[in-house]
């Protein structure tokens, strides 16, 4: 056996999973799909004295879609989210998002939840949120309070989850203009394996052709996934131009802060960043041109 | 220290099999060591690998990233479910035995497992969802050619059938 002993519980409610939360602190974690989780528990890089299993509450499975926002119960499976077609049509960066995390096996069992409270900072699912300015519910046996994605991504594997508090839903917002465009992509040493760089972009085109709204953000670029909410804001009112997107690619590129390892120095994470931001910007400006 | 003790009731391969097992025992060792279904074979044990997935309620999933108290009253099925009720091999592990889909063996049964799934929902992939189905299954000897063709054989005989 890898893990270290603890004691588990499998919580049938999300009120008692935070009862537990609440008596046990800092030494008992949650687990969704484990799918991060419990290699790091094999490894021994995490050693809870008590999981507290979520996987079998129901109340936590759900996508519903309203008119500003999709929201989805922290506990749904990728699997689940990738299907739903009603979904990518409101949220369409989800599914191309999800098309780069993992494999099959592992987005049968990871949960759009677990994802976002790990909080790896090139993973794919923070980014959209991120990009998009998803909100986090987050209930304990206190109560219930919302943050944007930006207050809760805090640092590189770590949020602003207080220990007693479990991530209960994401609301994604649905953009009410009229063609959108979206696209995500990202290098990685092998298709599924967490991104080098990631990029994520979302635009919406008046019947002119002119940018109305625009939101662009990098993964692996820095510490948490990066938004450019003040570049972005300079592409509207633009046609989206090529040189539009490249200098606001640059500029986005110079203000990532990335970390070097084996695979890639920080100079090559910083051209991949700036390549990858204009690559995303072209393609969801296209995909907005079709729809008009 | 003694560890608690848990008591599970999971069906494996149609059967009802019950144990008491400790809360950090992977589903894939008790599977392996407690019920000696040695087909699901432990690869990397921190899920890169692939080698050791199995079919949990009918779907593909590692069982090195799942504890075995997690399994407790689900349905898992692993490379022995796979075969016919008489024991002789089902149509996709046929299409691998004829195309040569494998040289040492070890990847085999997180393939097969993987391609079940990819067939059961979709009987007739592209060669593109074919290699996204085993792309989390890695294998040092193929080079994946012919494991590619046999789940495309396995998919034209399943649909002729």
């Amino acid at each position: 056996m890898k893990s270290a002993p603890f004691e588990y519980t499998r919580a049938v409610s999300v009120a008692e999973a935070c009862a537990l939360l609440a008596r046990e602190g800092d030494s008992a974690k949650l687990i969704a799909g484990g799918q991060s989780l419990v290699p790091m528990m094999a490894m021994r890089l995490v050693r809870p004295a008590w999981l507290i299993d979520i996987n079998e509450i129901p109340e936590l499975k759900f996508v519903k879609i309203e008119k500003d926002a999709a929201r989805i119960g922290a506990g749904t499976r990728q699997c689940v989210v990738e299907r739903d077609g009603a979904l990518a049509a409101r949220v369409p960066l989800l599914r191309q998002a999800l098309a780069w995390v993992g494999h099959a096996q592992t987005r049968n069992r990871g949960t759009l939840g677990g994802s976002l409270a790990h909080a790896d900072p090139s993973a794919e699912l923070p980014l959209v949120a991120q990009v998009l300015g998803a909100k986090m519910v987050l209930r304990s046996a206190k109560g219930t309070r919302t943050l944007d994605a930006e207050k809760f991504f805090s640092g590189p594997m770590s949020t602003s989850a207080r220990p007693d508090e479990c991530l209960e839903e994401i609301r994604w917002p649905v953009w009410p203009e009229g063609p959108t465009g979206s696209a995500f992509t990202e290098i990685a040493i092998r298709h599924g394996d967490f991104a080098m760089v990631a990029a994520a972009a979302q635009v919406a085109l008046a019947a002119d052709g002119r940018c109305t709204r625009a939101v662009f953000g990098l993964g692996g670029a820095g510490g948490t996934p990066l938004a450019f909410p003040k570049i972005a804001a300079r592409l509207v009112g633009t046609k989206l131009e090529h040189e539009v997107i490249e200098a606001a690619a640059v500029d986005a590129a110079k203000e990532c802060d990335p970390g070097a390892d084996l695979h890639a120095t920080k100079e090559y994470r910083r051209h991949l960043a700036g390549v990858l931001a204009a690559r995303a910007l072209r393609e969801a400006r296209e995909r907005a041109g079709a729809i008009r | 220290m003694s560890e608690t003790l848990h008591s599970v009731a999971i069906e494996v391969n149609g059967q009802r099999r019950e144990g008491r097992v400790p809360a950090r025992l992977s589903l894939v060792d008790w599977l392996r060591e407690e019920l000696r279904l040695t087909g699901t074979h432990v690869g990397c044990e921190h899920g890169i690998c692939g080698a050791c997935s199995v079919m949990l309620d009918g779907e593909p999933v590692r069982s090195c990233l799942m504890y075995t108290v997690q399994a407790n009253g689900h349905r898992i099925t692993t490379v022995e479910g796979l075969a016919k009720p008489d024991g002789s091999m089902s149509i996709l592990q046929d299409a691998f035995c004829e195309t040569h889909g494998l040289q040492c063996g070890y990847c085999t049964p997180g393939m097969l497992i993987a391609a079940q799934g990819l067939l059961d929902s979709n009987p007739n992939p592209s060669e593109e969802q074919i290699r996204d189905a085993i792309g989390g299954n890695l294998c040092r000897c193929t080079g994946y050619q012919q494991i590619v063709e046999a789940v495309r054989l396995a998919a034209e005989r399943m649909r002729a059938k």
